[in-house]
């Protein structure tokens, strides 16, 4: 009995001892992910940078085919005035393309949420309009709209829509039936199962759709422009690295193309940071990356 | 637990609703429902018990008013208004953007009522279920049987006159189960509400209701109707007295009696 009764204790020690280990480990280890997230993608860039520099100067490759890295950011320095103006164009472009695709995203959606006939009637239209390839469109678009910050918005707006659409779409469909007839029991207004149950079913998948939209927003505004061609009044980034490649000015080139790239992830994390604060009191996307 | 106007007993309670020869047929060959009649009276706490597929829910969902029979009639005492109705299903259904004590006005805002003209009587069904502190709570904060005591706060929230609940406790752990059973109890006995109850389980039918409805499935239709004339309250002594144990095996045999009669019955 006794006997029986001590074993049965160590038993259990011994698998707490086993426990604590296996946690331990566990907690190791994701120290350790926390640790890399941030460094090694730091150390991995400063490598690439440092190979890329070091390529330059031991091949002796001029700088009209492949600037080193300290040329670049010196152009990214010295043309500055003319680059943040080219990015302050390319930015207010992307971001009222974006804006417009939310509110005509989201709007569209609900419209289709509020009557199926609405969406067997206009869903393939927005499917025909994101399958085809803007470059194929854009001039048609600078041919019939005169004004050329609308054409350039109209094409951002054409690549950037569909996520929202289709993620909000699906969000909005993706409420609980058990709620829903919870809903119906007492009676709730269309209005009120939209605003109530509708919306915020639909956030997280909105949210989704918003970290694609940001990035193909810039994109959109950049391919657009390219298109376009030279337009004077204006001019973006993408205007800035046709006119350097014409002039063989190939730092300002790269120096164009970081600030682009550094948009594109600035957006990203941004998008990505709304989702975090909007969801981290409920959603298990955002749970999961709390613990 | 003694209430101060105990709910009178069966034979005089007066009439809530009457379901009159409801058929309800789906897709024009499912008979979910066949001739099911069923007088519910104030103060009743009516099981459903059935096997799987016997028209249970269907019921349900019929008086709720989600959906229609397809011939046959439910008639309110004093016709129905929105409210009348308290609705818990198997699984708590609340809104995990939502804390729980805005789960639990739901009912109130439906109806176009600010948080704080009706404070109060959210924190006292909260106070009720036994959460009052954890009105400020997400949902995904809280273990499987406190959420299904949200969900009965908000069913009771707005003092409904009837309740329906939908195999609520079937997910649950039998320890929770048991607790809940006795909460419910005793929450009926404090609000005089009236009880339909969906259950698999016979041991949770005898303990917990005065009125006990057998269903037989294909087609879906009503097989006995036993009373359970033991007195409330009922505690842990109930549970193991022999009067439970002999209802149990009378229950037992009427449910078994009824899975029986399926086969034949022509569908
Ligand atoms: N919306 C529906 N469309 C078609 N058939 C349905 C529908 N709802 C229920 N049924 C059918 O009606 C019958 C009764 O279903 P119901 O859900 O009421 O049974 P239940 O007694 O609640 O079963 P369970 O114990 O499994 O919940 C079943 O045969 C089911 O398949
Ligand atoms: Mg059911």
């Amino acid at each position: 009995m006794t006997a029986s009764e001590l074993s049965q204790s160590a038993a259990r020690q011994q698998a707490e001892q086993v426990v604590d280990e296996e946690e331990a480990r566990r907690a190791r280890r994701e120290m350790w992910e926390q640790i890399g997230k941030w460094t090694l993608p730091a150390i991995v860039l400063f490598l690439a940078l440092f190979a890329w520099d070091r390529v330059v100067v031991w091949n002796q490759i001029p700088h009209y085919i492949l600037p080193g890295p300290g040329l670049v950011l010196e152009t990214l320095i010295k043309d500055w005035p003319i680059l943040s103006d080219a990015l302050w164009v390319t930015l207010k472009i992307t971001m009222m393309a974006l804006s417009v695709a939310v509110i005509g995203g989201v709007g569209l959606a609900v419209l289709f949420t509020q009557s199926r006939f609405v969406e067997m009637s206009f869903y393939p239209f927005a499917v025909i309009l994101q399958v085809t390839p803007v470059v194929s469109i854009a001039p048609l678009i600078f041919i019939y709209v005169d004004n050329r910050l609308a054409g350039l918005l109209l094409c951002a707006w054409i690549v950037a829509f569909f996520p929202i659409l289709s993620n909000t779409t699906l969000g909005l469909n993706s409420t609980d039936h058990n709620l829903r007839d919870l809903y119906k029991i007492y009676g709730a207004t269309r209005w009120q199962r939209l605003r109530y149950l509708q919306l915020p079913t639909a956030l997280p998948y909105f949210l989704g759709g918003l970290r694609i939209a940001g990035g193909l927003s810039l994109i959109g505004a950049v391919v657009a422009e390219y298109v376009a061609g030279t337009g004077g009044i204006g001019s973006g980034l993408a205007f800035r690295i046709l006119e350097a490649g014409y002039r063989l000015n190939i730092p300002r080139m790269f120096a164009a193309l970081i600030l682009i790239a550094v948009t594109g992830v600035v957006i990203f994390t941004l998008a990505s940071l709304l989702s975090h604060l909007l969801l981290r009191k409920w959603h298990e996307s955002a749970l999961k990356r709390e613990s | 637990m003694t209430g101060i106007a105990p709910i009178p007993p069966m034979g005089s309670r007066d009439k809530l609703l009457e379901m009159s020869a409801i058929d309800k047929v789906f897709n024009g060959n499912v008979v979910a429902l066949r001739d099911m009649n069923l007088q519910v009276n104030q103060g009743d706490f009516i099981s459903l018990l059935g096997p799987s597929g016997c028209g249970k829910s269907t019921a349900l969902r019929l008086i709720a008013g989600l959906m229609r029979p397809t011939t046959g009639r439910i008639l309110w005492e004093g016709g129905q208004t929105t409210g009348d109705l308290g609705v818990v299903f198997q699984e708590p259904t609340l809104m995990p953007w939502a804390t729980v004590a805005q789960n639990v006005w739901l009912p109130f805002r439906l109806r176009g009522k600010s948080y704080n003209s009706v404070k109060d009587e959210v924190l006292e069904a909260l106070r009720l279920v036994g959460l009052e502190k954890f009105g400020k709570s997400y949902p995904r904060e809280l273990s499987g049987g406190m959420k299904m005591r949200v969900s009965i706060a908000r069913a009771l929230v707005t003092g409904p006159r009837l309740i329906l609940m939908d195999e609520p406790f079937a997910a649950l752990d039998e320890i929770t189960r048991h607790k809940l059973n006795n909460d419910l109890l005793e929450l009926r006995d404090k609000l005089k509400c009236t009880v339909i109850f969906v259950t698999h389980s016979v041991f949770e039918s005898v303990f917990l209701s005065d009125r006990i409805v057998v269903m037989a499935a294909r087609p879906g239709r009503v097989s006995a109707e036993l009373t359970v004339n033991a007195p409330y309250p009922r505690g842990e002594d109930f549970r193991t007295s022999p009067e439970y144990a002999a209802l149990c095996r009378e229950t037992s045999e009427a449910l078994h009696n009824a899975m029986n009669e399926h086969g034949q019955v022509p569908a």
